[in-house]
């Protein structure tokens, strides 16, 4: 499991390698506000093309990372999402206040 | 009842053993053959029942997770349970987005998507000796 970190037209992209559940997410959500803070920027959109399982705490993480990016006047959107991702967007009702895209070039020209 | 097989496996209630959890009875549900989607929901609901046992019943400390599984023709059986805290009031626990750590961007899907992914769940709790939580799938319908 791994995360790592991109720029692309004023957005942070956070791409994610592995499997998020509690033990991930505990991990790395600090360093998903650390970068978006250090870097300055206020919008921030998960790539998820390397995900194939996710559970309630990554509803959570996206859940926080909104909210922050809200309080800075920013959004946070998700691309990239497997079926099994989608499901679990669907099922929280997630996909309400989030936003899903095809591809992040797609996530960031929307911003 | 009378079952084809099964299973059972305790470990450290640790949240790098989540995704032992999940794989483990993934792995047990193999024999029945599920799709792809089958597991992914199986794997899915188990990550969540131990990750409240590890959280809540816990509370992060030390304790032990209990996980039997066992297959009767095509229905899978799975009980996770712990004697940890125990769940006060199991109906406003089961609401969703019900969360008593809203500080540790806990979502409180945990019991909704159970009840979205596994036929029939059933929880049984009792404060200060623990909780169980029972889910049961049927496999290719």
């Amino acid at each position: 499991m791994s995360v790592g970190f991109k720029t692309l037209n004023n957005c942070l992209i956070v791409e994610i390698d592995g499997e998020i559940d509690h033990h991930f997410v505990d991990n790395v959500k600090k360093s998903i506000d650390s970068q978006a803070v250090q870097k300055g920027y206020s919008n921030i959109i998960f790539d998820f093309k390397n995900v194939d399982f996710m559970d309630s705490a990554g509803i959570g993480m996206i859940i926080g990372r909104y909210k922050f990016t809200k309080k800075n006047g920013g959004i946070t959107s998700v691309a990239c999402l497997s079926d099994n991702l989608k499901r679990i967007m669907m099922v929280s009702g997630l996909y309400r206040i989030i936003k899903i895209y095809n591809t992040v070039e797609e996530a960031t020209k929307a911003v | 009842m009378f079952y084809d097989n099964e299973m059972t496996l305790s470990f450290r209630a640790i949240s790098s053993n989540e995704a032992f959890a999940r794989v483990s009875v993934a792995a047990f549900a193999l024999q029945l053959d599920p799709a792809v989607s089958e597991i992914t929901e199986i794997k899915t609901a188990v990550s969540e029942a131990v990750t409240n046992s590890i959280i809540h019943a816990y509370d992060n400390g030390d304790g032990i997770v209990h996980i039997w599984c066992g297959c009767a023709g095509n229905k899978l059986y799975i009980e996770i349970s712990d004697n940890g805290k125990g769940i006060e009031n199991i109906e406003t626990a089961m609401e969703p987005l019900f969360t008593t750590k809203p500080e540790q961007e806990r979502s409180g899907l945990g019991f909704t998507i159970m009840q979205s992914f596994m036929n029939n769940i059933e929880v049984s709790s009792e404060l200060g000796r623990g909780t169980k939580v029972t889910m049961e799938k049927s496999i290719g319908e």
